[in-house]
């Protein structure tokens, strides 16, 4: 290497200097780690999920301010360290091995997506950290180990709800699904619902499949198309199924579409437009019910931030509120006691519904099913478990 | 039958677009011999100078409308010429005497640098394409489906490859281009400039990967700075079935691809889609290294 022109390294360097000084989260004052107790937070703050990473992370900040200017935890402060993983693969396994090993904290809270908290379990079963996944859906992500919970219902309940739903409400009788083979959470909720809807007595049209990050529809709704279902279950996330939904009404397929809580976002609209008119997803909350916990906490949200939140932001929220009240009850952050008192959990009041730990450690509630009317989220149903 | 007529329009209107971009890719192999891999990320920006341009151009003319989208397409394309040319002058005309190995890293380096600033630039989370085009309509003839879309797109790359094709057949520039990429020291003594000739290409190669940009945010109008990647190394695959170097090759070649990812998609699995794209490449790279209608170089020692 040439080593004879100083200033442009020194140049260089300095600009990496500053690159990566921007990068840093706000340092805490100095000794501040000695009587907070940190909570270290994984999610998908920018890349294609963003919107989901924002409004959980959102929902688990409105929770730790609550509970700090309530007076902490154990008398300490919480402080929430929050990494971003760029909706990336293989950035969660890195963000988490340093929120254990560097940051020293004593819980994970996280993913949206089950493919990325299926990176962080392992980490976190293995570091004997508890972890929690706020919104992931899909089973394998609890079965990792007994240190690893969720605050939301997996997939083969929220895949047989949609397909009770199909059959005994919309009375669809041949459907077409298409799946993103490249999620655990797609594949997942694909499965449950083709079980659960065949059962029911319906039939199965077609299937097709897509990869998440594609673009363009037209040959799998062709061939949909062409197989003449009376409707489409589409288990995907909200940047794929907005031009699906987009694409599915431009080759004039006029069936209902329907999908899972990987809808829920405040881009799915704007993408997909008056294409998704009638279309319905089931997920875990809806900010209309009248229930004065969920109302307190819709009030709160929106003088925070603006916003009405959505169902990622709840769960957010209370896999939080339920991680601190695990510590509570525990008086320690010491960790296998915290996962005991987590297992335990019974009843405990979130926001998404009264939450009890099942021996998988996943939660049993009740769905929510959303329609789109006007551009807007409306309340269909409430089922239970 | 009909939906198999059907996936070929689906894949000609994709395979339009990849032939766009896959004609940049060929002309400034021609012209420079070495492949330009930040191609796909002018692609991108020329997706994102249409986002951005819209609502201003909006201020002039009426938006969604014919005239309003030419103004937008239009100038994205001016944009990214700029763009193109700027990326030349700076980054890889100091390293045109270097082995052609550094410019091509150097074409990756810039490449990962406009990925990374449109990330930091626009944000990551994706971005919603305004409407530029009024009325779409889907047009029915038998049980075969057109979309309005559709037919733009593989209008607009039509007229485009002709105006290509009188640029570099039928005018002075395109005469020296051509003289330039058959022996560019011959062509400086006859007194062409070769920088100008360079220049130009790649102006012209990042209009219309812009155009092909704009075209791709109408018909998929989710935008994000990383979305050139793929549709860039699929149409870099296109130019090299096509035979490199060739522009009625770089286009055929889109066009296959399209075809044949739509279809596979279309009649077998998704899945399968890339793999068989590479499998067709590497067939036909075996019975004709030089590609479909690549002509068969001379190695001068």
């Amino acid at each position: 290497m040439n080593m004879l022109r100083p200033p442009l390294i020194f140049a260089a360097s300095l600009a990496a200097a500053v690159i990566f000084a921007g990068c840093n989260r706000p340092a805490s004052a100095p000794g501040a780690g000695g009587d907070a107790i940190k909570i270290g937070e994984f999610a998908s703050l920018t890349g294609s999920e963003a919107t989901f990473g924002q409004s959980s992370h959102k929902g688990t900040q409105l929770a730790i301010d609550e509970l700090n200017a309530r007076g902490g935890l154990l008398g300490k402060k919480i402080q929430l360290l929050t990494e971003d993983n760029q909706s990336q693969a293989g950035q969660s396994a890195t963000v988490v091995r340093k929120l254990i090993s560097s940051d020293g904290v004593v819980a994970i809270l996280g993913e949206v997506a089950s493919s990325r908290s299926l990176e962080a379990a392992p980490i976190c079963q293995e570091n004997k950290i508890p972890m929690i996944s706020p919104s992931s859906t899909n089973p394998k992500v609890t079965a990792t180990g007994d240190y690893i919970f969720r605050v939301c219902f997996i997939d083969p309940f929220q895949g047989t709800v949609m397909a009770n739903f199909a059959r005994q409400t919309l009375k669809l009788q041949n459907i077409a699904v298409l799946t993103d083979v490249k999620s655990d959470y797609s594949l997942g909720l694909a499965k449950f619902f083709k079980a659960g809807f065949v059962a029911g007595g319906g039939r199965l049209a077609v299937e097709q499949n897509y990869s998440g990050g594609d673009k363009d529809f037209n040959a799998q709704l062709t061939s949909i198309k062409a197989a003449n279902p009376d409707g489409i279950f589409v288990p995907g996330y909200y940047t794929e199924v907005g031009l699906i939904v987009l694409q599915a009404k431009q080759l004039g397929l006029n069936v209902p579409i329907f999908g899972g809580d990987g809808w829920e976002s405040s881009s799915l609209v704007p993408i997909g437009g008056a294409a998704l008119e009638g279309d319905y997803f089931s997920t875990h909350f809806s900010p209309e019910d009248a229930s004065p916990a969920v109302q307190n906490f819709v009030r709160q949200y929106r003088q925070k931030f603006n916003e009405a939140p959505d169902a990622m932001a709840a769960l957010g929220y209370d896999s939080a509120m339920m991680l601190a009240d695990a510590i509570n009850k525990t008086g320690s952050t010491d960790a296998a006691k915290v996962r005991a008192a987590l297992a335990a959990e019974k009843g405990f009041p979130g926001v998404t519904g009264n939450i009890t730990m099942d021996a998988d450690r996943n939660a049993s509630k009740p769905a929510v099913i959303l329609t789109i009317t006007n551009g807007a989220f409306k309340y269909v149903e409430t089922v239970s478990p | 039958m009909n939906e198999l007529l059907q996936q070929l329009i689906n894949g000609l209107a994709l395979g339009s677009i990849l032939a766009l971009i896959a004609l940049g890719y060929t002309m400034v192999y021609g012209i420079l011999r070495f492949i330009n891999f930040a191609h796909g990320d002018i692609f991108m920006l020329g997706a994102f100078a249409g986002f951005y341009l819209a609502p201003r151009i909006a201020t002039v003319l009426p938006l969604p409308s014919v005239a309003g989208a030419l103004a937008v397409l239009v100038i994205s394309m001016a944009v990214c010429a700029t763009l193109g040319v700027l990326i030349e002058r700076l980054a890889y005309r100091p390293l045109r005497k270097r082995p052609k190995l550094t410019v091509l890293i150097t074409a990756i380096g810039v490449s990962l640098f406009l990925e990374y600033t449109g990330q930091f630039v626009f944000g990551a989370a994706p971005k919603k394409f305004p409407e530029i085009l009024p009325g779409f309509a889907v047009m029915h003839l038998g049980h075969l489906s057109f979309n309005s879309n559709q037919i733009v797109v593989i209008s607009v790359t039509l007229l485009l490859l002709l105006a290509l094709r009188f640029i570099v057949l039928k005018t002075r520039i395109g005469m020296a281009m051509r003289a330039v990429s058959f022996n560019p020291e011959a062509a400086a003594l006859m007194g062409v400039n070769p920088d100008v000739i360079i220049s130009f290409t790649f102006a012209l190669g990042s209009a219309l990967a812009a155009a092909a940009g704009i075209l791709w945010a109408i018909n998929y109008p989710s935008i994000d700075p990383l979305m050139g990647i793929l549709p860039g190394l699929k149409a870099f695959v296109a130019a090299v079935l096509g035979g490199i170097g060739n522009l009625p090759g770089a286009a055929l070649g889109g066009i296959i691809i399209g075809v044949t990812e739509t279809l596979v998609s279309g009649y077998l699995s998704s899945t399968y889609r890339d793999a068989i794209a590479f499998a067709i490449l590497i067939l036909i790279l075996l019975v004709k290294p030089s590609g479909l209608l690549g002509k068969k170089e001379v190695e001068k020692v």
